[in-house]
């Protein structure tokens, strides 16, 4: 990088080449001040009040646009720079309603901050201050409000809702003095704002705001950095505390979101303030749950898991353990039901979302994680989304995939059944049959063979597999795909022209690949055109599993699961579990335990008595809802532990109150693999403790005796038994913390997986045939399901149907339908519909919609009052176990009267 | 209907892209005298941009309206010689009058008020025009008994 001279204030500095005069001097620790910059947006140079004096220039210079040349003599502060800062403030503020006695923004707003620097008193003030009549507060956004009277048209959030999010809702209307930012027209209620509410926190003064005041000013509130709630993203949030409760939630800016966070991040981590918390310990006592003091509860559960132990063995008791809960706390589970217990009967909610990716990959790379990082997918040439809805699951995710597009010019090519949003920014979108992922990858691939497009030093030189793998493609011509797949066979020809030639390609895939019988199919295939066309190993390049929930990446990697120990090293291996058994100072059990859908099975018949369930909702989440009901309600003893009383706790005989996640100290892992800290903003309510210190007293009082001091030491235990997490400590993680593998305290952690060799060693091509769908369309159940996700809502609703702000964007559940399909059954949008599958039915609202293909139907399963999940097929992947939610069969009848 | 006009014009810009906005937006208040909210969501979604972009371009050019227009529509000039001639007092009492902004109509459909920057008629200033008919150097005085006769020419036909 060359540097040049420059002369500031009288001073000579050396800069680097190609800066700003504001950059320059920022960077010499000169401050000029700003209000349309912003670091993170293109330069808009529309404020003026960084204007300098730059010698052999007729007039004042904007800093942040001006490139600085060499030998130029700049001054910042000279009296003719000050007088015409003070006009432009003064000039400002004429404008602006100064109601900074009553405005949130005080103390943080960048305006005050301004005039107060350049003493612009009311009597020092040249211009007329205006007391037109205010214009209205737009309000009708459910999140956040937007007031023209404290606006400086400084453009800052139609820059961030374009460039950063991607979205480019909001824009300037009207001229000149008028000049208002809107969404929509004039009411943001009108726009497709989606609330992630990065507008509001990147404008300079209280012009954008949150709708319902935190009530509280910079100054009055604690900050606590802590880890967010919600999906696998990670993003790190900045919580704002005040007399023990949260008021506020800012984006923090740093690794992985640089300050960006969704709706439910910014708006949706109220319900840690909800009065239906709970607070004391529950036991069922004459068929009915009343509250009980910790002794009595976990002598309760103590003595009854005894029983069940010593009546039927170690294997009639089973755990869930929690994708939502920390790392320290997912170890200290399964190290209670394996050591404790004694059996390996484990597993969480990753069954059901990624258990084919972490199946499927680790046979073909040897590791089942997404391979890159999030940031590095901005500068992938090619991002091949399929079964994600990104913007709704993963939304912070999805703006860097837009800023791809938008700021990079990336091609993305979405496959995906229904016209989700990513479609407006895709260069092709390919809409495939549900369950027919083999089919168009394999014909994908089968294209890059005949144009050879493929790799053949990378397939040489770093796979094994190859020959086998090539008599199956042979087969899968385009033509034939088609036929299966309806994707146009000349559409798909030029999607694999586009993936095979990128100077860098990444898969990002999700549950559209991996919920179906032929899921862990699905993921070798994803694996397979990696490894074919050699996208992967590289910066920016590979293949990118998502994960859903926040740490449903850790609770793998620490050994919530049944066949592994932390760091996915296999029980059944004699060397390995002499080693937990000499680290854990028991006997521990060879034989790999149940999942999630063979637990259900076994309750039903007999085979597991005992339940104890940590942070988990399958009376919502599991497939085919009526048969777990079955199974729990036949369950001898059923313990819960959660923050709420969730369908799954009423069924409980003991319920233990949780604290959430802004209550305690700990880690997540993301799905960038990065170990990421949580504090402790919040005491737990009532007598609610960490599920840790639950486990400890559990464990002991079960006979394994379990004693920490804090969740840090319990970091140390896991990282001196699981290779991947062998340099992860808590005093290491508080910067950007460390992504996996990590193996020792001096390793800088790893930002993409499979440089030079993969985890192991070659990476293996897997032959993979088509199959149907375990079930699909007939006479009698004509349409097609499909299950999944929405913004607003997470999961089993358990946090986000309890926050007023989403409830208000989406109220309740609905089918979406094609329009030609609702108009054929007399079907009307906002009507109700009668969805019926071999295994229940529910009543819903229609939603008609051209996002789906006629004959199909997609339905959100966040709601238990019209559980989309009493209709979805339990029919397992034999290799993965992992449930087919994504296809099912149904009929659709009208219902009731329009509400 | 209103929509089937819209539609009417977006079919002869089959696959038009941002470039294609303003014509499009001319065409459409050619069509309906004015650009109705339904108007603008429809010309988002055919041409794939925001429609606060649409309404920030079409509140950008004077020509653009969100109401249709009154049954009489004046139109005041605020050029250089009508300003100097008086027409600022002009266009207040012209408001307090009528009693709506410019670009707006009354909601009884009778007037609607338009700002020009010049009419071309430096020589009658101060000047406005209602329906197109010009009216020399006015006072603030004669505003309401112009107004009237508009009133009661629209009583007469009914």
């Amino acid at each position: 990088m060359h540097s040049v001279t420059i002369n500031v204030d009288g001073k000579d500095y050396t800069v680097r080449e190609g800066a700003t005069i504001h950059e320059a001097c920022g960077e010499v620790g000169i401050h000029i001040p700003v209000l349309c910059y912003h670091p993170r947006l293109k330069i808009a140079g529309n404020c003026r009040v960084c204007c300098v004096e730059v010698e052999g220039c007729r007039t004042l210079m904007p800093a942040c646009v001006t490139p600085i040349t060499p030998n130029m003599v700049v001054r910042t502060g000279s009296p003719k720079v000050m007088q015409a800062r003070k006009t432009i403030v003064d000039l400002l503020l004429a404008a602006h309603n100064c109601d900074c006695l009553v405005c949130d923004a005080a103390g943080a707003c960048e305006l005050q901050k301004m005039a107060y620097d350049l003493g612009l008193d009311r009597r020092s003030r040249a211009f007329y201050v205006c007391d037109d009549e205010l214009p209205e507060v737009d309000s009708s956004s459910p999140v956040l409000q937007y007031d023209p009277s404290k606006c400086i048209q400084c453009t800052r959030c139609i820059r961030a809702c374009g460039e950063i999010q991607g979205k480019g809702i909001i824009a300037a209307v009207h001229r000149s003095y008028q000049v208002e930012m809107a969404a929509g027209i004039h009411q943001w209620s009108d726009s497709r704002c989606d609330g992630c509410g990065e507008c509001i926190q990147i404008c300079p003064t209280g012009a954008l705001s949150e709708k319902v005041s935190s009530g509280v000013r910079i100054w009055e509130a604690e900050k606590v950095r802590t880890s967010c709630a919600y999906c696998g993203v990670g993003c790190q949030l900045d919580m704002w505390v005040r007399d023990g409760r949260l008021v506020k939630v800012t984006g923090a800016d740093v690794v992985p979101n640089f300050g960006s966070t969704c709706v439910k991040g910014r708006f949706g981590h109220t319900f840690v303030n909800s009065e239906e918390r709970l607070k004391t310990p529950f036991v069922r006592l004459n068929g009915v749950l009343v509250e009980a003091t910790w002794e009595e509860a976990i002598g309760e559960i103590a003595t009854r898991m005894a029983k069940i132990r010593d009546e039927h063995g170690p294997d009639a008791i089973a755990g869930l353990a929690s994708a939502r809960v920390s790392n320290e706390e997912n170890y200290l589970f399964q190290k209670m039901i394996r050591a404790g217990v004694g059996t390996n009967n484990v597993d969480h909610c990753a069954r059901l979302c990624h258990a084919s990716t972490v199946a499927g990959l680790a046979a073909a790379f040897g590791s089942g994680a997404m391979t890159n990082s999030i940031a590095e997918l901005e500068h992938a040439k090619c991002i091949l989304v399929t079964g994600s809805n990104t913007t709704e699951t993963h939304p912070v995710i999805a703006t860097v995939i837009r800023r791809a597009v938008r700021e990079h010019g990336a091609k993305l090519i979405v496959v995906d059944p229904r016209r989700i949003d990513l479609v407006d920014n895709a260069t092709l979108w390919l809409r495939q049959r549900n369950g027919s992922d083999v089919a168009w990858m394999n014909g994908m691939m089968n294209v890059i063979v005949s144009e050879n497009l493929l790799n053949r030093e990378f397939i040489a030189e770093r796979t094994e597999g190859f020959d086998e793998f090539m008599k199956v493609i042979e087969r899968f011509t385009p033509e034939r795909v088609e036929e299966i797949s309806t994707i146009p066979a000349d559409l798909l020809r030029e999607a694999a022209r586009i993936y095979a030639t990128a100077e860098s390609s990444s898969i990002i895939y999700s549950m559209g690949i991996t919920q179906h019988i032929t899921g862990t199919d699905n993921v070798l295939s994803v694996a397979n055109l990696a490894m074919l066309t050699g996208q992967i190993g590289r910066p920016s390049t590979g293949v990118n599993p998502l994960r859903g929930q926040n740490n449903v990446q850790g609770a793998c990697d620490v050994g919530a699961l049944p066949n592994v120990y932390p760091g996915y090293q296999q029980v059944a291996v004699d060397a390995v579990r002499e080693k937990f058994e000499k680290a854990w100072g028991r006997p521990l059990s060879p034989k790999p335990g149940l999942t999630v859908v063979e637990m259900v099975n076994a309750l039903e018949h007999g085979k597991v008595k005992g339940l104890i369930i940590m942070g988990e909702n399958p009376m919502v989440s599991d497939p085919n809802l009526s048969h777990v009901e079955k199974s729990l309600d036949s369950a001898e003893f059923l313990v819960v532990m959660d923050i709420f009383m969730t369908e799954t706790a009423v069924k409980a005989d003991v319920v233990l109150p949780a604290a959430s996640f802004a209550e305690k100290e700990g880690t997540f892992t993301n799905t960038e693999r990065r170990v990421i800290l949580l504090r402790e903003v919040l005491p737990p309510p009532g007598q609610a403790r960490t599920d840790w210190e639950i486990i400890c007293d559990l464990s002991t009082a079960m006979g394994y005796p379990m004693h920490y001091n804090s969740a840090s030491d319990i970091m140390d235990e896991i990282a001196s038994v699981t290779p991947i997490y062998g340099g992860v400590h808590h005093k290491r993680l508080q910067g950007d913390g460390l992504q996996w593998p990590c193996p020792d305290a001096n390793h800088p952690g790893t930002v993409y997986l499979h440089k030079d060799k993969f985890s192991r060693g070659k990476g293996l091509f897997h032959p993979v045939d088509f199959i149907h769908p375990d079930e699909m369309p007939d006479e009698e159940y004509p349409f097609l399901l499909s299950t999944g996700r929405i913004l607003f809502h997470y999961h089993t609703g358990s946090m986000s149907r309890r926050v007023d702000a989403l409830n208000e964007y989406a109220p309740g559940g609905y089918a979406e339908i094609h329009p030609a399909d609702a108009e054929r059954l007399g079907l009307v949008d906002g009507g109700l519909v009668r969805v019926s599958s071999r295994r229940g039915s529910i009543e819903t609202r229609v939603m008609a919609t051209e996002r789906v293909a006629e004959g199909s139907v997609f339905i959100p399963f966040h709601f238990a009052e019209a559980a989309a999940n009493l209709l979805t097929n339990d029919a397992l992947d034999p290799k993965a176990k992992i449930p087919e939610l994504k296809v099912a069969a149904c009929k659709l009848e009208k219902a009731g009267s329009r509400r | 209907m209103g929509e089937c006009k819209v539609t009417t014009v977006l079919k002869r810009y089959p696959g038009a892209g941002r470039d294609k906005l303003i014509p499009i937006l001319q065409e459409v208040q050619e069509e309906e005298g004015y650009l109705q909210r339904e108007a603008v969501v429809m010309i988002g979604r055919h041409l794939g941009v925001p429609t606060s972009q649409i309404f920030g371009v079409a509140t950008f050019y004077n020509q653009f309206r969100f109401e249709p227009v009154g049954r009489f529509h004046v139109q005041i000039c605020r050029g250089t010689a009508c300003h100097v001639k008086g027409s600022a007092k002009l266009l207040e009492t012209l408001k307090r009058e009528v009693g709506v902004e410019p670009g707006r109509t009354t909601r009884d459909g009778l007037f609607s008020i338009e700002v020009v920057a010049c009419i071309g008629a430096c020589g009658l200033a101060p000047v406005i025009s209602i329906n197109g008919e010009f009216h020399a150097r006015v006072t603030p005085e004669e505003i309401p008994v112009l107004l009237d006769s508009c009133r009661k020419k629209a009583q007469e036909v009914g």
